[in-house]
């Protein structure tokens, strides 16, 4: 059994426990998960010490038979870009649940559920990063579905029912589109070389010009509304302004990148020609989310949708960065989806920390933390600016690789996508001034500032920041080979500097 | 090959740590985070003097060294190392970054002496001379970039010290964002540099310039100049430098006049190479330089706030500059020396002007100043020798360094020169104007200040760093001058002396008799103007000018009616759209397919949430029909 296996079976054994073991113990519950959170990250290192960097290949990789009448396996393995993203919900996963200790208490169904849940979607992220079979790739998509849904539902906040479903049911429409290219490609492989779900196999395949168009926008859009692009955004504030700031992280630092991932390992790789098709289409959603996303962030009032907006703009820059089809866009937009990662789920822990003493999410109702709680305001002006990739904080490598990568390809687009920069100086310093400058807003001034325990939690997401902003090397490493190679079997090669030597 | 040296990591690492121990420590560090910083920004002066001698020791050829610290970014042809560079152009500004603020530390030691966050005025210290460090010593644009925002972060930080005041946060901001649009210029050259060359360091596009196209370096160089707009408040983008005097004085002086204001400057001399392939992008250059110098000196003669006057004659003193380069190769280096003594007067006097306010009780209008020169004699002195500097009277430094600057814009041929020369000239006239309202209304005159306590004297701490300031703003310009020292120290960096002295127009004599004779003119009108006792309030019916001047020739007014309500309305309607178009799309298309799942409702349990699993189990059915069919 893989060690790949192991990782992402121990949070739903952890879950399985948990939901039989009859405890009432809330502390004891919220340590248990912790413990599991922490030993699966511990695992998932122990994995990437032993990631071969140079070996493009999948690794880690097992095979079992499951549904053997439709050719269906439990087929996983990882290469550089599916392992970074794994370690991104491993590590962030024990930081949200020691951040949001108490997130749970008044949720609709109890502390318990709110922690099998949440084990339970731990194991649904590491499957649907890991797998190699298409269709066992479609079923944790799917599945993932649940336990989001039921933590916006059951333990959000506001409208939480309405979000609830509009985000299921947005993503089921995606969802179902995608299983009918599924069911498509499945079709035409049957048709060639029998019929498989295996990643590697379908890429080989020869389909139709007109065909392969059609299977990709199943793919495609599904994964647009994943991650999401403009226009098919709307679900997401509205999700993030209900969810709790943990189920937030979860959602915009993990869950999101599955639809980026998705543009990578299955639109491109799959359909490599039609992915050639779609690419001016794609890039001008891309820049308009890019910059329609920083507009929207700075008209926001309410921090939990400028948080959200903020990442549209983000998830702009990525989806630009894959389909520059060159090497640094396709590396700064791996990396951007880890540094992303961590930096919302920076900025969403502390602004829940922030709502949960103001009992507010209105911006304008905080003012002058500075003063009042200045270690709670300086982690959220380091986050934010990370959020604005400023130089020397771990969000900038990505975005100038971003840049510079579709720069040479699609100049226009890098140069308007640029124009994003100084909009994000206007989306993170006019909360900054509101909630952290100024004087102290009256109701404010007996906040309390971080504890411990919130210390505890944000200091290692903090250090990420920082130490990936002087040093991305490790992470490139991993992350280059796989971009080069993803860009070459999509029959492209770099474009060479205008001048040579 | 370039030697190297292990040292140049430590001028950025040592007040880098130093802020960071700082603001971490928090308040256990009061009592002596101040001693700290100051010792470590004069251990960054003693390496960069170490270096220099070191460096003065070799042969012209063989004075620049490396360091490289390790890989930052690698990915395909890009290759980007953490490395440091100083040659003779980046040491000048070493020196001039940690002797000057070394200075404004201590300095800043009294001045801050009662804020009850000193401890962190003075980490943001230390982090600004790491930045601005790490922005001279950087080997590539990339490196730069770094060193550049981090510098707009220290400057963000200062310029809103005192940000429990609404209006100095929002100057903050105002200073960021303006900056920001200049730092996106630099990421545009950057990439273009990229896609161009293949290549982001200096050396590395240095020895393909010839290669490349002048319409490509044309976009480089223009590219590099809106980067420099932004940081040294040029124009269009100089409406932050005014807002910015909200931070503390020392802050003025070290960021704000001496320092960091005149990266910009640096950068288009770094990238010599660039410019002189790109004629387009150095017209430009020269243009923006002379709009600006114009611009800040005619806000300058209409400011009462010391601060602000001082603020508009930084900008026009830096206009000077960025022209000085735009008329490269020989430009550069007399950008530089008016660099040099310029951070030396202009720190002087707002050190000065700061001193004047801690005897004022913080007022900064000098209507409501007055005949202060009788009871802080130290500091009237102080700020009289650097007045004569920057106007211009010989033998101060200004007079050498404005001079050439002068020179050589009349020597630019044609009507192009005439058309600079007359500029720089006028710029110089009103320069002594303005500079002279200034000493008079503050220290000369009748008393305006309303109190009945009289001023008193600063502390030796701050007198002392104002002292050594004027004794540079009188002797520097001799120095780098004398036997044209600073062209040829820089000659291997900027080729100066490639085109000098071609087709001479006017003759160092008779520019010099020029300049004097629109510098007297200036003093005279001034001292006519504002010999008679003031009013303590400044006149109302003044002239469409004045007013024009006093609201600082309506830049803010112009980008407000040109960006900031357009922007505003432009998110007020974006905000409209997502919900009633895109959202309401959504909610449409929706809420049909809701009704037609609550009239199946009954069919089933009656709980939507339960559709979730519903519709996973009828995907999988679904699959399976399928199969059987085409099976």
């Amino acid at each position: 059994m893989s060690l790949l296996t192991v990782i992402g079976v121990l949070p739903l054994i952890g879950a399985i426990i948990l939901a039989v073991v009859p405890s009432k113990n809330s502390e004891l519950i919220k340590k248990f998960a912790l413990g599991v959170t922490l030993i699966v990250a511990v695992i998932s290192i122990l994995l990437a010490t032993g990631f071969d960097k140079a070996d493009t290949k999948m690794q880690y990789v097992q095979s079992n038979s499951w549904i053997s009448s439709f050719n269906i396996n439990y087929a996983v393995g990882i290469d550089g870009i599916s392992l970074v993203l794994i370690l991104l919900a491993t590590i962030l996963l024990p930081i949200v649940v020691l951040a949001t200790w108490n997130e749970s208490d008044s949720g609709r169904w109890g502390v318990k559920s709110f922690y099998v849940l949440i084990l339970a979607l731990e194991t649904l992220m590491i499957g649907v990063f890991a797998a190699t079979d298409l269709f066992l790739f479609y079923v944790f998509f799917e599945a993932m579905l649940i336990p989001i849904y039921f933590l916006i539902g059951g333990y959000g906040s506001g409208n939480r029912s309405a979000a609830a479903i509009k985000f299921l049911l947005y993503s089921l429409f995606g969802g179902l589109l995608m299983l009918a290219s599924i069911i498509g490609i499945y079709v035409i492989s049957g048709n060639q070389i029998g019929a498989t779900f295996d990643l590697a196999q379908l890429a080989i395949l020869e389909i139709d010009n007109q065909t392969e168009n059609f299977l990709f926008l199943g793919f495609f859009i599904a994964f647009a509304i994943k991650a999401p692009l403009w226009p098919f955004h709307t679900w997401l504030p509205d999700a993030a302004k209900s969810a709790t700031p943990g189920t937030s992280v979860l959602l915009l630092g993990v869950l999101d990148k599955v639809g980026t991932y998705g543009m990578i390992r299955f639109c491109i790789e799959l359909f490599p020609d039609a992915s050639k098709t779609f690419t001016p289409l794609i890039i001008t959603l891309a820049v308009i989310s890019i910059i329609y996303g920083a507009f929207m962030a700075i008209g926001q009032s309410d921090i939990k949708g400028l948080i959200a907006f903020t990442s549209i703009s983000h998830f702009g820059f990525i989806t630009m960065g894959i389909f520059a089809m060159t090497s640094q866009g396709m590396s700064g937009a791996n990396l951007y989806m880890v540094n992303h990662g961590f930096s919302t789920a920076a900025l969403f822990l502390i602004a829940g920390w922030m709502m949960a003493r103001r009992g507010s999410s209105t911006i304008s109702d905080f003012g002058g933390l500075q003063r009042v709680t200045p270690v709670m305001a300086w982690t959220f002006f380091i986050a934010g600016m990370s959020g604005l990739a400023l130089p020397g904080l771990s969000s900038f490598v990505s975005e100038f690789l971003v840049l510079v990568g579709t720069y040479t390809r699609y100049p226009v687009a890098a140069v308007i996508g640029t124009l994003g920069i100084v909009l994000a100086a206007l989306y993170i310093l006019i909360p900054v001034q509101k909630a952290l400058q100024g004087p102290t807003t009256p109701g404010n001034e007996n906040l309390k500032d971080l504890n411990i325990r919130e210390k505890i939690a944000i200091a290692p997401v903090i250090l990420v920041i920082v130490i990936m902003g002087f040093y991305p090397k490790p992470v490139l490493d991993v992350i280059n080979p796989t971009s080069a190679q993803v860009v070459t079997n999509a029959g492209f090669t770099d474009p060479l500097a205008q001048v040579s030597k | 090959m370039l030697q190297t040296s292990a040292n140049l990591a430590w001028l950025i690492a040592l007040p880098l740590f130093s802020s960071a121990i700082l603001l971490l420590i928090g308040k256990r560090a009061n009592s002596w985070g101040h001693v700290m910083a100051c010792i470590v920004s004069a251990s960054t002066f003693t390496i960069g003097l170490v270096e220099f001698f070191a460096m003065q020791s070799r042969s012209a050829e063989n004075r620049a060294v490396t360091q490289k610290l390790f890989t930052w970014i690698s990915v395909g042809s890009l290759n980007v190392d953490a490395a440091l560079l100083l040659d003779q152009l980046s040491i000048c500004f070493v020196l001039l970054i940690t002797g000057v603020g070394t200075l404004i530390h201590i300095y800043s030691i009294a001045y801050m002496s009662l804020d009850l966050d000193r401890r962190r005025f003075f980490a943001y210290l230390n982090l600004f001379i790491a930045a601005m460090l790490l922005l001279v010593l950087g080997d590539s644009y990339l490196n730069l970039y770094v060193g550049w925002e981090g510098v707009g972060l220290a400057s963000y930080l200062l310029i809103g010290f005192w940000n429990q005041k609404p209006a100095y946060a929002t100057a903050a901001k105002k200073a960021f964002v303006a900056n920001r649009v200049g730092d996106a210029g630099l990421s545009l050259a950057i990439m273009i540099a990229f896609a161009t060359f293949g290549d982001v360091s200096f050396s590395g596009i240095k020895e393909q310039t010839e290669l490349a196209s002048t319409t490509q370096l044309t976009a480089i160089g223009l590219m590099l100049l809106l980067a420099a707009c932004g940081k040294s408040a040029q124009f269009p983008l100089q409406s932050w430098l005014g807002d910015a005097m909200a931070g503390p004085t020392p802050v003025s002086a070290l960021i704000h006049a001496a320092t960091m204001v005149t990266a910009g400057v640096y950068l288009i001399t770094r990238s010599n190479f660039i410019f002189d392939a790109a004629p387009t992008a150095q017209l430009m250059v020269v243009i923006v330089g002379g709009i600006t110098l114009l611009f800040g000196a005619i806000i300058g003669t209409a400011k009462d706030d010391i601060k602000k006057a001082l603020a508009a004659s930084t900008m026009s003193q830096i206009g000077y500059m960025i022209l000085a380069t735009g008329l490269g190769p020989i430009g550069y280096a007399f950008a530089i020396m008016h660099l040099l003594t310029h951070g030396f007067f202009k720190a002087s006097m707002f050190l000065g002007a700061g001193s004047v306010m801690h005897g004022m009780k913080d007022e900064v209008n000098m209507r409501r100043y007055g005949g202060i020169g009788k009871f802080m004699p130290i500091t009237a002195l102080t700020f009289g020798l650097a007045y004569l500097a920057i106007i211009g009277v010989p033998p101060f430094a200004g007079f050498y360094s404005k001079d050439k600057i002068i020179e050589t814009a009349f020597n630019a041929g044609g009507s192009k020169g005439l058309l600079l020369g007359i500029t720089t000239l006028l710029g110089a006239m009103i320069t002594a104007f303005y500079m002279t309202r200034v000493v008079l209304l503050t220290f000369f005159g009748n008393e305006r200040w309303g109190h009945k306590d009289e001023p008193a004297e600063s502390p030796a701490l701050m007198l002392i760093p104002i002292g050594l300031l004027s004794v540079g703003s009188v002797v520097s310009g001799f120095f780098l001058a004398r036997g044209e020292a600073l062209v040829h120290w820089l000659e291997p960096v900027v080729n100066p002396l490639k085109e000098h002295h071609s087709g001479e127009f006017l003759s160092p004599i008779i520019v010099s008799l020029l300049t004097l004779t629109a510098v007297i003119i200036g003093i005279s009108i001034a001292v006519n103007k504002y010999r008679s006792a003031q009013a303590d309030l400044a006149p109302e019916k003044v002239s469409i000018l004045t007013t024009a001047a006093r609201k600082d020739l309506f830049q803010d007014s112009i980008n407000e009616a040109a960006f900031m309500r357009p922007g505003q309305s432009l998110v007020g309607r974006l905000l409209k759209i997502d919900y009633l178009v895109i959202d309401g799309l959504v909610r449409a298309v929706g809420s049909v397919s809701l009704t037609a799942a609550n009239k199946l409702r009954t069919l089933q349990n009656g709980y939507v949430r339960s559709y979730a699993l519903m519709m996973v189990i009828g995907a999988l059915a679904l699959i399976a029909v399928i199969w059987s069919v085409t099976a």
